[in-house]
């Protein structure tokens, strides 16, 4: 059943903003939780059970980056509201709560519309952020991440610090550092890069570079890095529980997905 | 400026290569793949041209893997090639110029090879980019071969499609790959009328006519500007080959021990697009085949989901009708269920007809409508029709079976007896009688209804009365998947079948009557005991569906009701040990 979502939405912002920026350990820095109000138009055949028919709705903009939202929703969570302040009555599901009724304009528009307040999980990258990822195919031009499971990063070959050698040999390739051995990018490694592009139109594919300070494979960074190092234990104490929501919120996005596949 | 140009033209697969040229192709494109990220959409349009349309299956082993290795890269360096990447894949899942009904000997021999490989780029481009398979969903829906398309490009899209290894795709392309082979299945299913398979005389046979429907097949599909030749045996042939390309799937995914996955899917989408769909003759036997391949799981599944749509008050009484009659057939006509199960269904559908009746009695329900109580008791009578013998044979299901209240429900006012189809009651009762399954009594009330042969077409416009959905598969090449598991009619026993042969006059014979034993064609049949001419025969009266002809009027007028149903069982002819070796292959 075809359903639309209105297109003016009071968005409201809820970003956590630390005073000193130190680079995040995580990619967190590109998550935000963002909260809008949204109408959200029911077809009536789905009348019975509206609050599915919303978060069903709101689940076909998941993993598309929408204008709107400056981001790309990753996960919804619906609350809705009580009675309207000009009378006219909305239909909330019976779940022994107030039950509100809808009218349907016949000729006008034959949905109703339902107001939300949706909290929504999202993900913005922009130049100049960290992001990290786990690469997925390397060659001698490039390499290819995965950020969060979701997103294609592509790293190229000039923005691969000179120091960073290819090598053929072994399973799919691997990039050494000329100046610590133990320096390796390969398949499976989680690597930490900077944002070069984020192109939106399609699915968000982000292009990274390797150059600035502080990126390349985590662990060797862990390590070797000092000043990465004490990062991540200072935030992780401070952002804890927003990571941990953020991560919550996250795997309710991917059980998402597994439901909206028929 | 000159490089470039002679690099476009080294990619132009239009012309032949000599050894040479063909090396030099291969690094061309080795060395391309190390370059993606400097080609330009715009300035190399005419290279990017070059590639995209290629076509695979005329490149050599070498330049295929170099090739496909620039596609991935490609599709990985930038969002904006990626549909075109997507696209030019899915473009080449038939190979290309086929005109004809049939493949050329060449792309049989390569087309594994090709699929896997087209299989196994499109899995490293969704590992790459995990939100690829939503474009690539659209993709196939829209390169999704049509109802009028050519039979080889359809049978090689749809074996490439199901190639796909969607475990790894994910969730994103899940379950809709198989919903479109499916609602395809289903399209031709239903453009397939029983005039195209039997042409509403009496004096042929039902192989005989099917062969020569499709003999009929000449190439004007493929002749521009004269007849298009749409005929439902088109559409059989095309049904035919898909349903081998399904049920091989099917195979293969028992194999690999997918086939729990996948049957969930398949139910489902069963139930979308396959249960209500009335007209559908051959679609629904992919479940059939399914259920085979792994009886005590999916074959026992697939009977109580049928019973739990049945039993569902909230489902409409389409789909509730529907159900039960699935089910009074599948039970029926599967081989692998066991008596006991058949029992345990039965037991849950005479129970809602008793409530039922007793509900009717209090007069709570001012349903005038009983079509689902009348398409229950068919149910149950057609199924016990066919396997009586079988649970009389188990003591205590013997038991457990006469207990059930019979008696109550066929006596009651709503009659019953009167409404079904008078075949299947008079054989019900027929059997009942010789395994005592009710007091005398019972048989001279219902003499009564043997002899009015009223049968009101309960089943409403779709004519669902008479709907028994796995009536016997009469599609060729993949009969062979259903038949080891299919029971026919000639093969049950009956509970008087030990009695010396029945000339009963009364009963005779079904579908296909009288027809010319010698004519048959010995090619038509199917390949174990070709050469015996009683098998054909009595098979040909398997089915307890009326003639064709009148099924399909039926169904073209919406319900004539004056005409009398010819729908009759003729008792089997041979001894049923005979056919033991047609059993499992």
């Amino acid at each position: 059943t075809p359903e639309i979502t209105d297109a003016q939405a009071l968005l409201g912002h809820r970003r956590p903003e630390p005073k000193l920026r130190p680079p995040p350990p995580l990619a967190m820095e590109a998550l935000r939780e963002a909260t809008a109000e949204l109408t959200v138009y029911v077809h009536p055949s789905n009348a019975a059970d509206v609050r599915l028919a919303v978060s069903r709705q709101l689940s076909t903009l998941l993993f598309s980056y929408e204008d709107r939202f400056d981001g790309v929703l990753l996960s919804h969570e619906v609350e809705f509201e009580g009675d309207n302040e000009d009378g006219q009555d909305r239909k909330v599901d019976g779940d022994g709560k107030r039950v509100i009724k809808a009218k349907i304009l016949d000729g006008l528009v034959p949905y109703f519309g339902v107001p939300v307040t949706a909290n929504m999980l999202l993900f913005s990258p922009q130049p100049e952020m960290i992001l990290e990822g786990k690469v997925e195919m390397l060659g001698k031009e490039s390499i290819h991440a995965i950020v969060l499971g979701v997103f294609s990063a592509a790293i190229m070959a000039d923005d691969i610090p000179e120091m960073f050698k290819f090598k053929r040999r072994g399973h799919g390739g691997k990039f050494i550092s000329q100046s610590d051995k133990r320096h390796v990018i390969k398949k499976g490694s989680m690597i930490r890069f900077s944002v070069k592009r984020v192109d939106t139109e399609m699915n968000c594919h982000i292009t990274g570079s390797l150059m600035p300070p502080h990126t390349g494979c985590m662990r060797w960074l862990s390590v070797h890095d000092a000043e990465y190092a004490s990062e991540i234990s200072r935030v992780v104490k401070g952002n804890q529980g927003i990571i941990l929501r953020a991560s919550r919120r996250y795997k309710v996005a991917q059980l998402r997905t597994a439901k909206i596949a028929w | 400026m000159d490089q470039y140009n002679k690099m476009v033209s080294t990619l132009d697969t239009s012309k032949k290569k000599t050894p040479d040229e063909e090396a030099l192709y291969v690094t061309t494109l080795k060395a391309l793949s190390e370059a993606v990220s400097k080609i330009d959409i715009t300035y190399h349009h005419l290279l990017l041209n070059n590639i995209f349309t290629i076509r695979i299956w005329y490149l050599q082993r070498d330049t295929l893997d170099a090739f496909l290795d620039l596609i991935t890269r490609l599709a990985a360096v930038a969002d904006q090639y990626l549909r075109e990447c997507l696209q030019m894949l899915v473009n080449n899942f038939t190979p290309p110029l086929v005109q004809r009904n049939e493949l050329p000997r060449w792309a049989v021999s390569r087309k594994k090879d090709i699929f896997f490989h087209l299989c196994e780029s499109l899995k490293t481009i969704s590992d790459t980019v995990p939100l690829a398979p939503r474009i690539l969903r659209d993709i196939i829906d829209r390169s999704m071969p049509k109802l009028f398309d050519n039979k080889a490009k359809m049978v090689s899209f749809v074996e490439c499609m199901l190639g796909l290894d969607t475990d790894r795709m994910g969730d994103l392309i899940g379950a809709t790959l198989l919903a479109k082979v499916v609602d395809l299945l289903t399209e031709l299913d239903v453009n397939i009328t029983w005039e195209d398979i039997i042409q509403g005389e009496h004096n042929k046979g039902i192989f005989e006519m099917e062969l020569e429907d499709l003999n009929e097949d000449e190439d004007g599909l493929g002749q521009a500007g004269t007849k298009v030749l749409f005929g439902g045996n088109a559409c059989a042939e095309k049904l035919d080959s898909l349903m081998v390309v399904v049920c091989e799937h099917l195979k293969s995914c028992a194999e690999r021990g997918y086939l729990d996955k996948e049957f969930d899917i398949l139910k489902a989408i069963f139930r979308a697009s396959v249960l209500r769909v009335h007209r559908s003759k051959f679609c629904q036997f992919i479940m059939f085949y399914a259920c085979s391949l792994d009886p005590k799981i999916c074959g026992l599944e697939f009977a109580f989901f049928l019973t739990e749509i049945f039993l569902n008050k909230e489902e409409d009484p389409i789909s509730r009708m529907s159900a039960v009659s699935y089910v009074g057939s599948y039970l029926s006509r599967a081989r692998f269920i066991s008596a006991d199960t058949v029992l345990a269904i039965l037991k849950k559908i005479v129970d809602w007809c008793d409530e039922y009746c007793v509900l009717q009695n209090r007069g709570t329900t001012a349903n005038p409508n009983h079509q689902i109580f009348y398409g229950a008791c068919q149910a149950v009578m057609y199924v016990l029709c066919f396997r009586l013998r079988s649970i009389m044979d188990y003591p205590n299901l013997k038991a457990q079976l006469f207990q059930l209240s019979f008696g109550f429900i066929l006596n009651h006012r709503l009659e019953p007896l009167k409404v079904c189809l008078p075949s299947i009651v008079n054989e019900f009762l027929r059997q009942a009688k010789d395994a005592g399954l009710f007091a005398a009594s019972m048989y001279s009330a219902a003499e009564d209804a043997i002899e009015s042969d009223l049968s009101r077409a309960f089943g409403g416009i779709n004519r669902l009365d008479t709907f028994f959905p796995f009536d016997p598969y009469l599609l060729k090449e993949s009969d062979r998947y259903i038949r080891p598991n299919f029971e026919f009619w000639s093969m049950v026993k009956t509970t008087y079948s030990n009695d010396k042969d029945d000339d009963d006059d009364e009963l005779l014979d079904l579908d296909a009557p009288e027809m010319n034993v010698g004519s048959l064609d010995d090619h038509v049949e199917i390949d174990i005991n070709s050469d015996d001419d009683e098998l054909e025969y009595s098979m040909n009266k398997m089915s307890i569906t009326p003639h064709h002809s009148f099924y399909h009027g039926m169904a073209a007028d919406g319900g004539d009701a004056g005409l009398s149903m010819p729908a009759r069982i003729r008792p089997s002819a041979s001894p049923p040990s005979r056919w033991a070796m047609s059993g499992s292959p």
